[in-house]
């Protein structure tokens, strides 16, 4: 492995420099807000030779991902990136290229989606696409969206599983922010990322269809082989994980636990807040209260069994969304988490605190208040509440 | 060195988030880890902004934003005579660093006093306008800041402007921020 010094650099470019050692052959983008740094970057480095790809600018988002489908049908390593409105836009072509089965990978800087006009932090805009049959992963700070750039595309291409994956991070909390990032290495790069081979690209020679019309009597079987392709890559994950541990050191799981192992109460959530809350964590467990934090790596497909087994012993739960399902019972992350328990005969009580929506900023004392209530929730043995907007005013 | 936490001030167009960004680079280099992240808004040239930097000798995972700051940089002259306004949240004993150098009867002088904070100040308007017939504060400022603060050498800063600038845009960066690192004063200790 080899020793690199830490670099400072902005989430937005280190997501860009993954895409460069990836060495993908095609970027189409729509360049306008929400459009990101990443592919602003990309564009640089294709124009300074430093990236030998196509880079596309397309007319709109639904093109820019309509051509990411095309190319990667040819055989092409395709990515591109968005957030908000322009996912909005791709919403018809998402559930194409995870049902054509599109290797491809697609950071989405999570923003929040109109209206009010807005485009700070929030998970609400990946969440239209959960149910869509990509793989959904989220990074927790910088590093994680550069490594997860990696992982992503390795799980993506892989013939048993051939999904397209996005990686989600929080828009300006770590798309413009500058942190310290320990980069992998161009070879190394290489080595984990050979160039893709694809034996069904398209091929004058040896024509063949992709996107065919099925009609009631075959739909459901393209459908069913989607599903176990989502759930392979679930299997699969922990190869990819281990394979990147040797060349970066850095060891990646379902999701980032901390001391959630002997905790009486446990907090859960998705993106850059997991470190937020860690960091009051810390403070909690040196006066003796016993709390826990997970963070979700991966969020689709859903690592129930391995969530199930972290909550053991756990007396209570907060799990906190950063986003909404208007109508529903909550969250997305917490209705997941309550089936899970439900479903395995866990019954503990379990609350979700819906925060941040629109870059609202959660800080530090919050995240302590927040681990006291599940604490509390332990102790009490419920809550008082299912769900709690937090800190709304009146 | 604890968590330091930095909040800067200053106008649109005067490049506060530059000033920000490269303390952050310039503490990486010495490889040390930082954050730095400005306030997100409606961009429009010489409304009031600020942006942030964190510091540490640990890893930083804390993502939110800074309300209690180790150390306010006003980097705007005209802003610099209104300390008072942007010192808000400023953790007791937590130093100020302004682009004036206030005299001994300011009223800004027994204030800080009374508050208990440091104020350091250094005139980077003069100085910029004397070396390179320019008004950049950022840069400077960030020089005032190191020599006061130490949170990186000099020579470090140094390397970091290497990095982003060239030719006669560095040379211009170089002379006043060494200057104003010479120039900083102590007012109130």
């Amino acid at each position: 492995m080899a020793q690199v010094q830490r670099i400072a650099i902005m989430g937005d470019e280190a997501v860009a420099l993954a895409v460069k050692q990836a060495k993908v052959d095609l970027v189409a983008a729509y360049p306008i807000t929400p459009q990101t740094i990443i592919v602003e970057r990309l564009s640089e480095y294709v124009a300074d030779g430093e990236l030998d790809a196509a880079f596309i600018q397309a007319e709109s988002e639904h093109s820019a991902l309509s051509i990411c489908v095309g190319a990667a049908l040819a055989g092409a390593r395709v990515f591109t990136s968005t957030c908000s409105q322009g996912l909005a836009l791709m919403h018809e072509i998402v559930y194409a290229a995870s049902s054509m089965r599109i290797p491809m990978v697609m950071t989405i800087v999570n923003r929040s989606l109109n209206a009010p006009l807005n485009i700070h932090c929030e998970h609400g805009d990946v969440m239209p696409e959960r149910d869509s049959g990509w793989v959904h992963l989220f990074a927790a700070n910088v590093q994680e969206a550069y490594d997860l750039t990696f992982i992503a595309f390795k799980l993506s291409e892989r013939e048993d599983v051939m999904l397209p994956v996005s990686v989600n991070l929080d828009a300006f909390i770590l798309s413009h922010s500058i942190e310290s990032l320990i980069p992998i290495s161009d070879e190394d790069a290489a080595r984990f990322l050979p160039p893709r081979e694809y034996k069904l690209a398209l091929d004058f020679d040896n024509p063949i269809t992709h996107g065919t019309m099925a009609l009631p009597d075959t739909y459901m079987e393209f459908k069913m082989q989607l599903k176990e392709a989502v759930e392979r890559a679930k299997s699969v994950y922990p190869e990819i994980v281990e394979e990147y541990a040797r060349i970066s050191g850095r060891k990646y799981w379902y999701f980032n636990s901390y001391m959630a192992d002997d905790a009486d109460a446990v907090v859960m959530v998705l993106g850059s807040t997991y470190g937020t809350l860690k960091t009051a964590a810390r403070e909690l467990r040196e006066k003796g209260l016993k709390v826990g934090v997970i963070g979700l790596t991966m969020f689709r497909p859903f690592p129930e069994e391995q969530l199930v087994d972290a909550l053991k012993g756990v007396r209570a739960v907060v799990v906190m969304d950063r986003a909404y399902g208007y109508g529903g019972l909550g969250g997305q992350l917490y209705t997941d988490v309550v089936g899970a328990l439900y479903r395995n005969g866990i019954r503990i009580p379990a609350k979700n605190v819906v925060f941040g929506l629109g870059g609202r900023d959660f800080k530090l004392d919050e995240a302590e208040a927040i681990l006291k209530m599940a604490a509390k929730g332990a102790r009490d043995g419920g809550f008082d509440t299912h769900v709690q907007w937090w800190g709304v005013r009146a | 060195m604890g968590l330091i936490e930095v909040r800067w001030h200053g106008r649109g167009g005067q490049g506060v988030v530059t000033g920000s960004n490269l303390l952050a680079r310039a503490a990486i280099q010495e490889g040390k880890y930082a954050q730095h992240f400005p306030e997100f808004g409606p961009e429009r040239a010489g409304a009031p902004v600020r942006s942030y930097t964190r510091i540490s000798e640990d890893p930083i995972e804390i993502h939110c934003g800074i309300y209690e700051p180790d150390v306010v940089v006003i980097i705007d002259p005209v802003m610099s005579r209104y300390t008072k306004d942007y010192c808000y949240g400023l953790k007791p004993g937590g130093d100020i660093v302004l682009n004036y150098i206030p005299s001994g009867d300011d009223e800004v002088v027994r204030w800080t006093r009374n508050n208990g904070y440091k104020l350091h100040a250094v005139d980077a308007r003069k100085i910029s306008i004397e070396e390179i017939n320019r008004e950049i504060y950022n840069v400077p400022m960030l020089a005032a800041l190191l020599r006061v603060k130490g949170f990186c050498k000099m020579s470090t800063l140094e390397e970091v402007l290497a990095q982003r600038f060239k030719d006669k845009v560095l040379e211009m960066n170089l002379r006043i921020s060494r200057r104003a690192y010479e120039e900083v004063k102590t007012i109130v200790g």
